[in-house]
């Protein structure tokens, strides 16, 4: 299907280009850069929404495909397209965007034509990972990606930037370099990197178990899993305020985006082979993690140990599909675990962007990620106090957020898997409780800790204005998801056949 | 008996070039100080007749010219023309930094372009001797260059390091080339290549032969292990010398190879192979971690050469067209990266004062936005990061390697490309990370800056549109 206007490019483009417009306005006109990155997402933004409008849930092929020859060379296509998989994390991409536009308004200062222009470069790069369907060019937003987010942290994040922001890009380099050995192999059996060929490509079991844990080294880097997670809290703590929110609400998801289109079709036997590692290492990251942001002293930290423990149940609902055939043959508890893993995805962007937003509110006044420095606030900041307590019970997955539709989800998949990746899971349900509400607890209520607490100011329209977007559609999402699931699940029961499938050479 | 005369069209730009050398060589005697200016123009001309002449060539399949001590191919011409292309960039980052440290002389463009010449007979070398003359051409005239500024005892230095071990390793390059002559009774490369067969990769005195044929090459490249001279002349070399060094005797080298090993020695593939994977090998590793802990930005990109050798060699030791091809824009995107880097670094020096210590790069953020976002592109490139030129280089290396199913060689370049990213992010990290020690923006004429910034858009141009470049390169080699 080719329709009219090339919607896809446009979004990578819009946002690039636009980027590169601010960059050249330069630093002296500060909210020129400002109001034009703000048009620039916007636009992006409408553009996404017009995606949504003229698409087909009903059925699981690529929509709004766009192909050229990029390098003939090597057969390497300009080739873009989406499916229900896709779009809803390209339209929290365009999102979470504008928010963080808008949330980096007053708070950024120095440099602010290249703040925006790297956050404008960003959405773009990452809107072309979600739409490639030619690996090269995935590769190449893949990568592409890491340069604004190595110069967001470095240039305005904490103290510790420069150890953060150096670690975050190798980790993230070193587990990609695989995937690209992994690319051009499977490049040299089929003479292509059309990913939709490379599901078609018959691969025996070592290859597959080499691919799938050059995949591995990727998307656990990216998602992260334990135990290659570390590199999370230190970005996270020390990046900005909207490259935090960039970096949970988005980046993460890529790497779960690479297990739905690259590890489950292109090897699934592997993936049947090796679904327990992947149900091992998600489970421990629930827990273990769980445990180890129970004691954290900075805010910050802890919301980056949550996301690791929320993406752990991303992980687990995309991997519990083979235990739950074998045992019960149930397609539907099957896809229940990939759909519940999705809706995860889109509400954990949405939460832990929020999260972060909120103690960018605070820090802003502050300049204090300690939970110990505060206590109280809600007493000087009332309306900033509600909206933190009910992003807190959507991150602990209380019903009625969409913090619970996945994690339920998940869950109950997961019971007819086994009855204890069940019960491990559902320590989430305390444990994410715990941490969760232990810090609102000591950060929110109680007596007014200091004079500083004393002297805070609740928030601005512009912030209530970010919160409020994010408030509605948390509560949205989690009262009707029924939009979001509709849209994917034609896309999810195909990815579930092409999984449960096998390549071996027969 | 018949005598035909020789028909000498194919080397046409060549003595072109020599023409005009000379020309420019007579005339500077008789200019003032003031007027050097004449020699710039006059030097520069000389560059855009012989890119004329080439570009007009249109040579579309092998000629062979002075009884086949000559060849002319499409792959000489694209060589030849980027030379060109990089002397005239040389020159041209060059001008003012010479004007200020008084090296505005004659000299520096008669031997560049002697050099040049040099590099040109090594491309179009069709025996062994015309090759040896060509590389002992380009060698003197880079060991006169490196010593050119002759009250500085560190460009004497590293001109006395350069030319022993240079004399050395043409002397192994020569004692192998005799063995070769004395087994087969002809220099001509093609003569050797139609004498030697597959078999002849285990014929002991034969390899004996190629391994110092092979130790030249490598000497050439600076690959590990006989790049000892690198960093010395890298840093001991004024920055406008040191930028000619890193820049065309690079396509020199992969053109020595490539006649040498390829056209001459192809037969014995598998002999050479091992020797190639072994220095490789030892390239990447050693000079990645070597880089990582150097604080001088000259010693730096110097071992980021090395690195960046090793997988020129990768290519080439896949005796793949594809691989020859994927070596040869390795080479080019090379050349454009690090005239780059170092115009950037001539930039920043000043009168009496090289920027070739890494904290000189510090806040160049705040100094000039522009030049540190060029910058940026430079060393992200080198790093092999999409979308810019570096990546795609050593992507189309990596393709060749797994085709030919070296694919544990391809997971180690990309291991070490891992590693050799950490002493590139440093830079970017001084550059926008850290705060300025000096205000105010770096001076720079106006031509220069268009310079940088075309050639950092290069650097991006062919990253998102590497297709013309890439299928022009195996164009040559089918």
């Amino acid at each position: 299907m080719m329709t009219g206007t090339p919607l896809l490019s446009l979004l990578i483009w819009v946002p690039v280009l636009g980027g590169l417009a601010v960059l050249a306005a330069g630093e002296t006109r500060a909210s020129l850069a400002r109001w034009a990155s703000l048009a620039i997402s916007l636009v992006t933004l409408a553009l996404s929404l017009l995606l949504v409008a003229g698409f087909d849930s009903s059925t699981s092929v690529m929509q709004f495909v766009e192909m050229r020859p990029w390098i003939e060379s090597f057969d390497i296509y300009y080739q873009l397209g989406v499916d229900g998989i896709a779009l809803p994390l390209i339209l929290l991409t365009t999102f979470i965007t504008v928010l963080v536009v808008i949330a980096g308004w007053e708070v950024i200062q120095t440099k602010v034509a290249q703040y925006y222009a790297a956050f404008l470069i960003m959405e773009g790069l990452m809107n072309g990972v979600f739409s490639a369907m030619d690996a090269m060019l995935f590769y190449v937003f893949w990568e592409a990606m890491l340069v604004p987010m190595f110069i967001i942290i470095g240039v305005w994040g904490g103290p510790r930037r420069v150890y953060a922001t150096v670690k975050f890009f190798l980790y993230t380099f070193l587990g990609s370099v695989f995937m690209l050995a992994s690319l051009i192999y499977m490049y040299m059996e089929s003479g292509s990197f059309e990913i939709t060929s490379l599901y078609a490509l018959p691969l025996g079991m070592n290859a597959q178990v080499l691919i799938f844990l050059s995949f591995l080294a990727a998307f656990a880097v990216k998602v992260p899993m334990w135990p290659v997670h570390t590199w999370l809290p230190d970005a996270h703590v020390e990046a900005p305020t909207g490259g935090s929110v960039i970096l949970a609400a988005i980046m993460l998801k890529m790497g779960g985006y690479g297990f739905l289109r690259f590890s489950l079709p292109i090897t699934p036997d592997a993936s049947r082979e090796l679904d327990w590692l992947l149900i091992a290492l998600s489970l421990i990251a629930v827990v273990y993690i769980g445990f180890v942001a129970l004691v954290q002293r900075d805010m910050k930290k802890l919301i980056a140990y949550s996301s690791i423990a929320h993406m752990g149940f991303v992980t687990l609902g995309f991997f519990l599909m083979y235990a739950i055939v074998d045992r019960t043959g149930s397609l539907g508890g099957a896809a229940m675990g990939l759909q519940g893993g999705m809706v995860q995805m889109i509400s954990h962007g949405l939460i832990s962007g929020a999260m972060f937003l909120c103690v960018g509110v605070l820090y802003d006044r502050m300049h204090s990620r300690e939970i110990g420095d505060y206590g109280g606030v809600a007493n000087t900041m009332p309306v900033f106090a509600s909206f933190m307590v009910l992003f807190a019970m959507s991150n602990a997955g209380l019903p009625g957020t969409s913090g619970f539709v996945g994690e339920f989800f998940v869950i109950l998949a997961s019971f007819q898997a086994n009855f204890w990746f069940a019960m491990l899971a559902g320590t989430t349900l305390i444990l994410g409780a715990a941490y969760t509400l232990w810090m609102v607890k000591r950060v929110v209520f109680g007596e007014v800790a200091n004079d500083k607490v004393a002297a805070l100011q609740d928030i601005n329209r512009r912030e209530f204005f970010i919160l409020g977007v994010l408030a509605v559609s948390v509560l949205a999402l989690g009262l009707y998801p029924a939009p979001l699931t509709d849209l994917m699940s034609s896309s999810l029961d195909n990815l579930l056949n092409q999984a449960l499938g096998s390549k071996l050479v027969p | 008996m018949n005598f035909v005369s020789p028909d000498l069209s194919p080397a046409f730009a060549e003595m072109f070039v020599l023409g005009m050398t000379c020309l420019v060589l007579v005339v500077d005697v008789y200019l003032k100080d003031s007027q050097r200016g004449i020699t710039y123009v006059l030097s520069m001309l000389t560059l855009l007749g012989a890119a004329a002449i080439t570009a007009t060539s249109g040579v579309v399949a092998r000629e062979l010219a002075f009884s086949g001590h000559f060849v002319s191919d499409p792959m000489g011409d694209v060589l030849k023309l980027v030379v060109y292309a990089t002397t005239a960039v040389v020159f041209l980052y060059s001008r003012d930094y010479l004007r200020q440290n008084d090296l505005f002389k004659g000299e520096f463009f008669m031997l560049a372009l002697f050099a040049m010449l040099g590099i040109m007979v090594m491309i179009s070398a069709g025996s062994m001797l015309s090759l040896y003359l060509g590389l002992e051409l380009l060698s003197l005239s880079m060991y006169a260059l490196v010593a050119f500024q002759r009250d500085s005892a560190q460009a004497a230095e590293a001109a006395m390091k350069y030319f022993v071990l240079g004399a050395i390793a043409s002397g192994c390059l020569l004692y192998g080339i005799s063995l070769l002559y004395g087994m087969t009774g002809t220099i001509s490369l093609s003569g050797v290549s139609a004498i030697f067969t597959s078999a002849d990769q285990f014929n002991i005195p034969v390899l004996f032969g190629l391994s110092f044929v092979v130790v030249g090459v490598a000497f050439k490249f600076g690959a590990v292990p006989f790049h000892s001279w690198v960093p010395d002349v890298y840093q001991g070399a004024p920055a406008a010398v040191t930028l000619f060094i890193a820049s065309a005797p690079k396509i020199a080298a992969f053109a020595l190879a490539i006649r040498l090993l390829v056209d001459g020695l192809g037969d014995l593939q598998g002999g050479w192979q091992d020797m190639l994977v072994a220095l490789s090998v030892l390239s990447i590793i050693i000079g990645n971690l070597v880089a990582i802990v150097q604080t001088n930005i000259k010693r730096m990109l110097a071992y980021s050469t090395i690195s960046h050798v090793g997988f020129i060699l990768l290519g080439i030791l896949t005796g793949s067209q594809e691989g020859y091809a994927a070596a040869m824009y390795y080479a080019i995107a090379y050349v454009v990266m690090t005239t780059g880097a170092f115009g950037l670094i001539i930039i920043l020096s000043r009168k009496g004062y090289e920027a070739e210590h890494l904290d000189d790069f510090k806040g160049l953020n705040s100094r000039s936005p522009w030049l540190a976002g060029m910058m940026l592109m430079l060393v992200f490139s080198m790093a092999g990061i999409p979308p810019f030129v570096g990546f795609y280089a050593k992507l189309t290396v990596l393709m060749g390697l797994v085709e030919v199913g070296l694919t544990w060689l391809a997971v180690l370049a990309l291991v070490f490309s891992v590693v050799g990213a950490f002493y590139y992010l440093r830079v970017v990290k001084l550059m926008y990370f850290d705060e300025a020690r000096e205000e105010g923006e770096p001076e720079a004429a106006l031509d220069i800056r268009v310079l940088l910034s075309a050639n950092a858009a290069l650097v991006l141009l062919l990253g998102l549109f590497p297709d013309g470049l890439m299928s022009l390169c195996i164009k040559v080699f089918q």
